[in-house]
């Protein structure tokens, strides 16, 4: 037996009061594997953004239309290096429970504007001349068993055909990665052609939903975005023109403050746990008084019993942390599944662990330093007594 | 009892001692201006009755405590001038401590509290096993190594906090009121133990007892009253 064995027996002295508090450890780091993943799939988005992106919507709301002529006008202006634009579609994959993205765009000028889109030749080569062609994300293809060359149908929620017919077919042309493998923006999403979808629809004809505007330097984002939206104020299509991180975070905020929320949410819980691991370490130590006396006596130096109280403490919240962040990285996967693709692929990242760690050092040192000051500055002889 | 030849050099030597201790605004002096000298290789049992002073003087020869003043010369070493910390590691090297009620942890077995001590030293694993082994062996409780300490009878935990006295080979014992807690005939075992230790191993113990019978055991006997040493009281006084 070496000190470890000491600290652990000191832990499990009585074994089912260790669990409880084990359990209610392992239960705040399980939530906060959960929480920092979704807030850090949030802030991904806003990352991943191309820096040389402007990204134009209506002045009144991201689901007004404007009008497709914009795009001439947009393009005289000087630093716009390319334009493409988009189109949120809405379709349904046989039910609804299995939403994910699908957007029409300019195929030629949408991958020219992505170069991080990662396409073989051939797909590319087919989504430019396959009017049908859709492009689906690796998650995406993954989850439903989608091969290239399959045709699957999509369910109009706001654009029917104008035949009528509520189904949209698309075929599969090729499969999307992306350069950095910590970006999943597009994992997740379905891109087919905009003309396919322009040319079915039954109205809205000549219309975009947004345009992504790529510019020479990305220094003078500021003084384009207010350019295009000086070129179009007091017109019938007013345009608001940002940054797409700007762009990205705004459309992420519309699901609340995630960073704040995560932040309250995770301070009320570990506040919680200081209080009932604080506790809880502070009664157990006063009960084993005597038992630390005795180490003592046999010649454990005061700093040497100060080691063996706060190991007890870091080794508890190490355990319980490590495991309740183990249960985030199986249980995180399986949410995001569970969401049918409307989120991207969860995980509890390096970060996390990088963040949590540290986390479950602090909080055993504040829970174990009291008691094991106390353990420290006893007095033998009063201890053994009694006093 | 019977009567050894003096011993040639001194295990204890205490001069001028006393010790106050604060109790409310008074302090109170428990030892008054004690005098005492214990040979090397000797089994003393330090007697009187309750409050006089015993376990005080006890925890000043085991270095648990500092006197108010005057100086202890334990092996050699001035106790009363080392910091907590040396003090700390004087222990762990130079004494080996029995008490009344055993002391054991209770989440560790026999061989892993005997183990104790050797943890502050630089053995390995392996080789502190074995020198606990040795020192179960000893005792006579190889066979209940594995046990936990309420998995033992009374007189067998005593046998255990004694092997976790000797494991490090100290020279010195202090044991404290060792057979109050035991009747008479696993008193007597302890006791025999104890006399076995000092006769063939050499090792100086001093133990606290207010049981005359437990006290005919040693070799001398010491007679502390109201905080001062005193002639031992004759039959029938």
């Amino acid at each position: 037996m070496g000190y470890l064995g000491l600290v652990f027996a000191g832990l499990f002295h009585k074994p089912s009061r260790t669990a409880l508090t084990l359990l209610s450890i392992v239960t705040a780091f399980t939530l906060f594997g959960f929480l920092d993943g979704i807030r850090l799939v949030f802030s991904r988005a806003a990352d991943n953004s191309g820096t040389d992106r402007l990204i134009v919507t209506s002045r009144l709301s991201i689901i007004q239309p404007l009008p497709i002529a914009h795009r001439n006008r947009i393009a005289q202006i000087p630093g716009v290096a390319q334009i493409a634009y988009a189109n949120w579609f809405g379709g349904i994959y046989q039910d609804r429970r299995n939403f994910f993205p699908n957007i029409a765009v300019t195929p030629v000028e949408f991958l020219a504007i992505h170069p991080e889109i990662v396409l073989s030749d051939e797909a590319r080569e087919a989504f430019l001349t396959t009017r049908t062609g859709a492009l689906v994300g690796s998650a995406l293809a993954q989850k439903f068993r989608w091969k290239i060359g399959n045709r699957i149908p999509l369910q109009a929620t706001i654009w029917p055909q104008k035949s009528g017919n509520n189904t949209w077919l698309f075929d599969i042309v090729g499969i999307m990665r992306t350069r950095d493998e910590r970006n999943q923006q597009y994992a997740g999403e379905m891109l087919f052609r905009y003309d396919y979808f322009d040319e079915g629809r039954t109205n809205s004809q000549g219309t975009v939903g947004w345009y992504i505007v790529r510019i020479e330097d990305p220094a003078l984002s500021n003084e384009i975005a207010l350019a295009i939206d000086r070129l179009f104020a007091n017109s019938d299509s007013e345009t608001k023109t940002q940054s797409e991180k700007d762009f990205n975070l705004a459309f992420a905020k519309q699901f609340g403050d995630i960073g704040l929320i995560v932040s309250a949410i995770m301070g009320a819980v570990f506040f919680t746990l200081l209080l009932v691991t604080g506790h809880t370490m502070t009664q157990a130590i006063r009960e084993r008084i005597p038992q630390l006396a005795v180490l003592k006596t046999l010649g454990f130096s005061d700093v040497t019993l100060l080691g063996v109280v706060l190991g007890e403490a870091f080794a508890m919240m190490l355990l319980g942390g490590c495991l309740g962040l183990g249960l985030a990285s199986i249980g995180l996967p399986l949410l995001s599944d569970s969401f049918g693709g409307q989120l991207p692929p969860l995980s509890v990242s390096a970060r996390s662990w990088s963040l949590g760690i540290p986390l479950m050092l602090g909080l055993g040192a504040i829970v174990g330093l009291p008691p094991a000051w106390r353990a420290m500055r006893l007095r033998i002889v009063d201890a053994l007594a009694g006093r | 009892m019977t009567v050894d030849p003096p011993l040639p050099t001194a295990m204890v030597v205490m001069r001028g001692i006393t010790k106050a201790y604060q109790r409310g605004n008074q302090p109170v002096e428990v030892l008054h201006d004690i005098d005492l000298d214990i040979p090397k290789g000797d089994f003393v049992a330090l007697m009187g009755p309750s409050g006089s002073g015993k376990t005080t003087l006890l925890n000043l020869i085991g270095g648990l405590d500092k006197p108010t003043s005057g100086t202890v010369t334990v092996a050699g070493r001035r106790l009363d001038q080392l910091t907590s910390g040396e003090l700390a590691h004087w222990r762990s090297t130079s004494v080996g401590f029995v008490f009344q009620f055993y002391n054991l942890l209770p989440m560790l077995s026999a061989q892993k509290n005997v183990e104790l001590p050797l943890l502050l030293t630089p053995l390995s694993g392996a080789e502190r096993r074995r020198h606990a082994s040795i020192a179960l062996e000893l005792v006579g409780l190889a066979g209940r190594a594995r046990h936990r300490p309420q998995e033992l009878s009374g007189g067998e935990e005593q046998r255990v906090a004694i092997a976790r006295a000797l494991v490090s080979d100290p020279q010195l014992l202090v044991c404290d009121e060792p057979t109050g807690d035991l009747d008479r005939h696993t008193a007597d075992e302890i006791l025999s133990l104890l006399q076995m230790l000092n006769a063939e191993f050499g090792k100086s113990i001093v133990m606290v007892t207010h049981d005359p019978r437990a006290a005919e055991y040693a070799r001398h006997q010491i007679h502390l009253d109201k905080g001062i040493l005193v002639p031992a009281p004759t039959h029938g006084a």
